[in-house]
């Protein structure tokens, strides 16, 4: 019997889709038993969602254009 | 540098006129990815002076070396690197300069104990402004332990893989993992305090 423990040490693998089908079906019945670990698993899941979801800000203009006048200066000295 | 035509076109392409001198494409390169570095750099550092000066270094790098890379990895790869380095090294600077804050970013300890079980609902995230969760986000990650927080950025915010994310920051492929994991289960319970369902009490695990 898996518990809750090595439930957890696989919860990364498991949630990045990266173990082998046995695994996977033990981890599952483990989530069917088990209302902690089945909370933890989506909750931690949606916690990776949340993030890949977030769309960088736009840089700040006065940021760009440093970064703009740096690279000119650069390219001008390598070119010469 | 002009603004250029380049928009759209193939990534490969564009790299290979940057490394036959063509200022236009790094432009273009630096336009594509600055967003990106930016946020990553304002991530590992904490720090907005820091984070824009690893945002030049790494483009100034990217230029320098260009004719470096490859092209075996694919090119935001490879700027990912340089700026994970560059923002390293400012931290490490950093801890040794006694007049930094680190109040924001001590690790509380809780590493692997898990308090709060409660469940969510349904896209939690919907209940708040996109600012007021992008504030929710941010400081939660600004908890976590340096190596944690640069972990989690590059595995689940650049979509870097592990292999990737242990050569870019000197780890080895299990030290990557068992940093992940702990980075996933102390940002879901930081969030876990804003999105928890009405109602439902957090139980002890266990
Ligand atoms: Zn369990």
């Amino acid at each position: 019997m898996l518990t809750c423990k090595d439930f957890l040490s696989e919860l990364s693998d498991y949630l990045d889709e990266a173990i082998d089908a046995g695994l996977r079906s033990k981890l599952e019945r483990h989530i069917t038993e088990c209302p902690n670990c089945w909370v933890i698993a989506d909750t931690t899941r949606k916690t990776i969602q949340i993030y890949k979801g977030m769309e960088p800000y736009p840089i700040p203009p006065d940021v760009e254009s440093r970064l703009m006048k740096a690279l000119e200066k650069k390219m001008a000295a390598k070119q010469k | 540098m002009a603004v250029s035509s380049l928009a759209g076109i193939d990534e490969s392409a564009v790299v290979a006129q940057a490394r036959e001198g063509d200022t236009t494409a790094f432009g273009e390169l630096v336009r594509r990815y600055e967003g990106k570095i930016f946020r990553l750099a304002q991530h590992v550092t904490q720090n907005r002076e820091d984070a824009e000066d690893v945002l030049q270094e790494t483009f100034m790098k990217a230029y320098e070396h260009l004719d470096q890379f490859k092209g075996d990895s694919k090119f935001y790869t490879w700027i990912v690197r340089i700026a994970v380095n560059q923002a390293l090294m400012k931290l490490r600077r950093r801890k040794t300069d006694k007049s930094v804050s680190l109040d924001e970013t001590i690790d509380t300890g809780e590493d692997m104990v898990l308090r709060e079980i409660a469940a969510w609902g349904e896209d939690p995230e919907q209940q708040f402004s996109r600012e007021e969760l992008g504030g929710v986000l941010d400081t939660a990650i600004q908890s976590l332990e340096p190596l944690y927080r640069s972990v989690f950025v590059l595995r689940d915010i650049e979509e870097l893989s592990t292999e990737e994310t242990a050569e870019a920051l000197g780890l080895s492929v299990p030290a990557v993992k068992s940093r992940l994991l702990r980075a996933r289960l102390q940002l879901r319970e930081k969030l876990t305090r804003f999105f928890k369902r009405k109602g439902d009490d957090a139980f002890a695990y266990m």
